[in-house]
């Protein structure tokens, strides 16, 4: 069992808690003193830096949302004069504003020292060839996967958002061995692969995914494991955070969150504390970051935190699978529906291709959802009847988990969106 | 029963969405690579319908459809040459009823040898199906050039 730092990845739970603890009553007091827009914060929640003494004293803090580093935009959260700031990224902004996050020098530090650690949980390092066809730029996924490559000595191959044909090319001729993408763009390196007649087990050296920056299930897992031949470990991290920070290990129970830079809380729908191992959203307080420190930011993902120390030697608590969005829940008809539920149930049928849409909209007063799947090759049948059989059959298993109807629609190969970025699978047409 | 060696035909399969111009654009494909639609039957469920064919290079259409992104598979069906005259399915009907055999779907064409039409038979047991017409005399075909 390989560790990138076996002393600090392996300290007691009790230690790890007890260097939170002083991490965070320094970042309160920092934030307190530096940061205008925490000092108001705190004033207006009544709470000072002496009153957080424990990790428990956390509760007495104010939440923070994506929406603080709209409304404070461009820099408005930002801890450090502009001179030490090394980087910047910038989200997107398709839900509206752009949200700019900061980097000092050390920022960068711990961000390539968490990939490092991860990376090697995943069980690579020097001699691996890892792709990184995460985009490059602003957004945090290339740049931030391209040094902790780096920093672990194996060779990073920048691809970032490249053709798809290019992609597999490079990886058949450079030996990747590992690639980082989303789950849902590795699904289609392997149909584009099939189609150019390259077989990935078999015909390429790659052995590893790095994969995330979208929700995918345990289900989905399985199949690109099996079609690709390969170990899909799942990755964690937003540019608030910095980035993807966090990968699973080897034993693929839960992605380890590294303790002595984050404080990691699950709390419930209204914002109090859950017993560990049950489900609630996830918020972080960043305990190392400089620029741009985050205290108790709702991360708006849905997922359990487990202390247990894993079957791999480390200590560090580990974020189960995400099981979806606080606002990629969709109400259809009063139930609440996961995108991540619907995409369980289709990966565990074998007929059922990679790609699936959700579309809601109202007849009348009534919500409908339409669940569409593309027609594959093993599936098309010369009968009708077996093809309305297997529309009704994915229906019921669909109705049995969700508790709703959901009516199957059957649609072309190669018809339903495919992206390289977060895969749009919900489509919701309701006029409100 | 006495094994009979079955010659089955090669149907090309092709799924299509509900929507204009479906037909259109997989039978341009066929003629732009110069294949021959023999018959076509469609069948739909509303919403999508199951286009079948037969054509001269079963093999070549498939790799073609399949190229251009259309949902297609092979399918194996009875190609059936029968005389163009009264009677003749009323004894292929009879035959199949007689052994339980249940017809899932049938359409036909007219063949190029004189007074002779082709009759494409998908049945619940295509197998047993084949080897009762062969034993009955008729001439099953494994490709309609």
């Amino acid at each position: 069992m390989e560790y990138w730092n076996p002393k600090v990845e392996r300290l007691s739970a009790d230690e790890l808690k007890q260097l939170q603890e002083r991490k965070l009553r320094r970042l309160v007091e920092n934030a307190y003193e530096y940061s205008s827009f925490y000092k108001k914060r705190f004033a207006a929640a009544g709470v000072s830096p002496h009153d957080i003494r424990s990790l428990e004293d956390i509760q007495q803090l104010p939440f923070t949302h994506k929406t603080d580093l709209r409304d404070t935009y461009p820099t408005g959260m930002f801890s450090v004069p502009q001179s030490q700031i090394v980087r910047f990224h910038v989200s997107s902004g398709t839900t509206g504003v752009p949200t700019v996050v900061g980097y000092s020098a050390n920022d960068i530090d711990v961000w390539t020292t968490c990939l490092a650690r991860s990376l090697t949980a995943c069980g690579l390092g020097r001699g691996d060839v890892v792709q990184v066809a995460y985009a490059y730029g602003l957004f945090t996924g290339g740049l931030g996967l391209h040094y902790g490559v780096e920093e672990i000595g194996a060779a990073v191959l920048p691809v970032g958002a490249g053709t798809t044909t290019r992609q597999i090319n490079l990886m058949k001729d450079l030996g990747t061995t590992a690639i980082a993408c989303t789950p849902s763009y590795l699904l289609h390196i392997g149909e584009v692969a099939e189609s150019m007649n390259i077989d990935i087990a078999s015909q390429t050296r790659l052995r590893a995914g790095i994969l995330g920056a979208e929700p995918w299930s345990l289900e989905s897992r399985t199949r690109i494991e099996q079609n690709l031949g390969i170990k899909a470990y799942d990755i964690y991290g937003t540019s608030e955070m910095s980035g993807p920070l966090f990968t699973e290990c080897s034993a693929q129970n839960g992605i380890h969150a590294w303790a002595d830079h984050f404080l990691i809380e699950i709390v419930d729908d209204y914002g109090g504390p859950v017993e560990e191992g049950e489900k609630g959203e996830l918020v972080v307080t960043t305990l190392s970051k400089e620029a741009l420190p985050l205290i108790r930011y709702k991360m708006g993902d849905i997922t359990s935190l487990v202390w247990e120390e894993c079957e791999c030697g480390r200590t560090h608590p580990r974020i189960m699978r995400i099981q979806g969005r606080v606002d990629d829940m969709i109400v259809v008809r009063g139930v609440n529906v996961f995108p991540s539920q619907i995409e369980s149930v289709l990966m565990q049928i074998p007929e059922v291709g990679d790609h699936f849409q959700i579309v809601v909209d109202r007849a009348g007063p009534m919500d409908v959802m339409a669940v569409k799947i593309e027609v594959t090759e093993s599936t098309l049948s010369d009968r009708v009847g077996a093809l309305m059989q297997l529309e009704e059959r994915v229906a019921k298993q669909l109705r049995d988990v969700l508790m709703v109807n959901a009516k199957v629609e059957l649609v072309e190969r190669g018809t339903l969106p495919r992206s390289s970025g977060k895969s749009q699978k919900v489509i919701d047409l309701r006029q409100i | 029963m006495r094994m009979v060696t079955k010659k089955l035909l090669k149907q090309i399969t092709l799924f299509a969405e509900n929507k204009p111009g479906r037909l259109a654009s997989a039978t341009k494909i066929l003629s732009e690579n110069g294949i021959n639609v023999r018959a076509f039957t469609i069948a739909d469920s509303g919403e999508f319908g199951i286009i079948r064919f037969v054509v001269d290079d079963a093999d070549a259409s498939l790799r073609h459809l399949r190229r251009a992104g259309f949902s297609v598979s092979e399918t194996k069906v009875i190609g059936l040459e029968i005389p163009d005259t009264p009677g003749a399915l009323f004894e292929i009907s009879r035959a199949l009823s007689d052994n339980d055999i249940n017809i899932d779907y049938a359409y036909a064409y007219t063949s190029a040898t004189p007074n002779k039409a082709i009759l494409i038979l998908q049945a619940s047991d295509l197998k047993k199906a084949a080897g009762l017409l062969t034993e009955l005399g008729f001439h099953l075909i494994e490709s309609s050039p």
